[in-house]
């Protein structure tokens, strides 16, 4: 490298020449712009303007740039300021920087507070583009699920069993491991508070209606959407953003029918499954914390767990599960295809997918008591 | 030109010896040699799956070798402490066969990546130089705030050449550039690649299939086949082979259409 760069005034009558010197490249940017910036005070007054790039000894686009940079702002009315001493092997570089066309960029992104009050206003009139959607994905996926009905042969068992397997089997560990220490908590918590009432026993009709009413089904509705839901939206979004999407539409095959139903079904076949499972880890776990921390032995808590919860408490906790579970997938669907190219896009919508579905959980949960409540349950 | 190339400084840039890649048992390379003289275009060609990219991305660093040693800029790249590395990179530019342009950033974000991470300059000045390399790959300054997913194929790979360029490196790595390109801007991209290495003196490593950029804008031609290099030379070296690879891909119809 041939030292550093300059740029110097050298007398040349009542006229303006400028010497640049050293190397002008990228590497040198910060203290090139400096000096540009320095040299363009200069302009006005002068009959003619000339820079003299001779002694440069490399040129990159940075320092061709800054060069004609330069030239453009010393050139004001009829004197137009010239470059001299261009070599032949820059020559091309600084006609094809002299090509480029100045803009000033407009900054979009400025805060206002009509801005932020456009922004919430787009917020809410979108609540209803998301239920809309999701009704219409309600609707695509039953009448994909009638057209299975009426063709059982265009039902796509093996990719059903795949899902049923990644929703279902592979989730059973986790889901049985955190139901059964949420039983043992309930059922520490309420024996301490019991036992200063004398009131030991009734632990298990807390466990038993608590678990097998809402807990179970609910803990483990939360923990599918967290684990399938965002799983179904960060498949189907990567096929979107693939082109994978629209290639199957284009062979003639109804990408609900082909990707979208087989998840549901896997997913509504196996919540029930996981809220059972779940439901018994957590009344093992309150078992044992009764027996070994309140002294409730084993034959005790079976024979008040018997007389404390009647079939109607598990059949309204199981019922629940699989509308969840269509909620779910429904929600994590609808996100996976609204993906757009970027994969910010992706991640903005499997956050989406995660925090909807669980939220519509806990709205078709209360929804549910609500019901419940009124027929007598 | 012919005579600027001879005068450059002969050493080579990139300097490959003995390399091996291996992909389970499949050998992919293996002990290849590949010499890529300073301010030279060097073409590369190969049937599909002979490994062009696997070399390109080995050379870069992206795939580990199993043995033999890569020097680019003199610099051994096994044997460089992380800052030399990092200047090496500095002074490459990349361009991968689908873009690989981040799709958050918008064009403009992409080009200036680089500039912000190497360099501290005014954001007009990175503004600038941002449109002087789109007008140089040929686009539209429209097109700066746009994001990559609002592109065509072709804009695409141009947007990725200005990405590649934005630091000005001294070495480029071009893998399939004109692939996807319509014919007319083929030729352009051709023209440009051989304007830059003119203008910045740049060393430009093109993997590619198309023959009119071997016969406009390559300076010499390396085949790969086999794991090695069969042959490396000017176009007219390569029409005079008698390899059956070489003499079906350059007497072949499509060749003598380019050749006319």
């Amino acid at each position: 490298m041939s030292g550093d760069p300059k740029l110097e005034r050298i007398a040349k009558g009542n006229g303006l020449a400028l010497c640049a010197t050293g190397t002008w490249t990228a590497s040198f940017a910060p203290v090139l712009e400096r000096m540009v910036a320095d040299a363009e005070k200069l302009a006005g007054g002068s009959q003619s303007i000339f820079i003299d790039v001779s002694e440069v000894a490399k040129l990159d686009t940075f320092g061709a740039w800054l060069i004609e940079r330069l030239r453009r702002s010393l050139t004001q009315g009829a004197v137009e300021a010239q470059i001299a001493g261009l070599s032949a092997n820059y020559s091309s570089l600084v006609d094809e920087v002299r090509r480029v066309r100045a803009t000033p960029v407009v900054d979009s992104s400025a805060v206002t507070i009509t801005g932020m009050l456009e922004q919430i206003g787009r917020a809410v009139a979108g609540v209803a583009g998301t239920v809309a959607g999701l009704v219409d994905m309600l609707g695509a996926v039953l009448a994909a699920g009638f057209r299975v009905l009426i063709h059982p042969r265009s039902f796509r068992l093996t990719s059903t069993v795949h899902h049923m397997e990644q929703v279902c089997w592979r989730a059973v560990p986790i889901i049985v491991l955190i139901t059964f220490l949420i039983g043992c908590i309930i059922a520490q918590q309420g024996i301490f508070h019991f036992r200063r009432f004398g009131a030991d026993i009734f632990v298990v009709d807390m466990l038993g209606v608590l678990v097998l009413r809402e807990i179970g089904v609910l803990l483990v509705a939360i923990m599918v959407a967290g684990r399938s839901g965002s799983a179904y939206t960060a498949e189907l979004g990567s096929m979107k953003m693939r082109e994978e999407i629209d290639a199957l539409r284009t062979m003639g095959f109804d990408p609900i029918e082909v990707l979208v139903l087989p998840r549901m079904l896997a997913l509504v076949l196996a919540l029930p499954i996981l809220a059972f499972l779940g439901a018994m880890a957590a009344l093992y776990g309150g078992g044992l914390v009764a027996w070994l921390y309140g002294g409730v032995d084993p034959e005790a808590f079976l024979l008040r767990l018997r007389d404390a919860i009647s079939i109607d408490h598990f059949i309204v906790g199981i019922v629940k599960a699989p509308v969840m579970a269509a909620v779910i997938g429904i929600v994590a669907c609808v996100e996976g295809l609204a993906v757009q190219g970027s994969a910010e896009s992706l991640g903005q919508h499997t956050t989406a997918s995660v925090v909807k579905g669980i939220f519509f959980v806990i709205v078709m949960d209360g929804v549910f008591a609500i019901f419940f409540a009124s027929i007598g349950m | 030109m012919a005579q600027e190339t001879q005068n450059a400084i002969q050493d080579p840039i990139i300097r490959v010896r003995d390399i091996t890649v291996q992909f389970g048992a499949t050998r992919v390379l293996d002990g290849l040699n590949l010499d890529v003289k300073r301010g030279e275009i060097l073409g590369f060609v190969g049937p599909s799956g002979a490994g062009k990219s696997v070399l390109t991305r080995t050379i870069i660093g992206l795939v580990p070798k199993v043995a033999g040693s890569i020097e680019v800029f003199g610099v051994d790249l096994d044997s460089s402490s992380t800052s030399q590395r990092r200047s090496v990179e500095r002074r490459w530019g990349v361009l991968f066969q689908q873009g690989a342009l981040f799709s958050s950033l918008t064009v403009r974000q992409n080009i200036q990546f680089p500039m912000r991470e190497y360099l501290r300059v005014s954001q007009r000045l990175m503004d600038e130089i941002t449109l002087a390399k789109l007008t140089m790959v040929g686009l539209k300054p429209e097109v700066a705030d746009r994001f990559p997913s609002e592109l065509s194929g072709g804009m695409i790979k141009r947007v990725a050449l200005a990405r590649a360029l934005s630091l000005d490196p001294d070495l480029v790595f071009l893998d399939e550039p004109t692939s996807g390109l319509d014919p007319i801007g083929a030729g352009d991209f051709d023209e440009l690649v051989r304007t830059l290495q003119r203008t910045l003196g740049l060393t430009v490593f093109m993997v590619t299939h198309d023959l009119d950029s071997l016969y406009t804008a390559c300076d010499r031609i390396a085949v790969l086949g086999n794991g090695k290099i069969i042959a490396a030379g000017s176009i007219a070296d390569m029409q005079a082979s008698q390899h059956p690879w070489l003499r079906q891909y350059f007497h072949g119809k499509r060749a003598r259409a380019v050749m006319g």
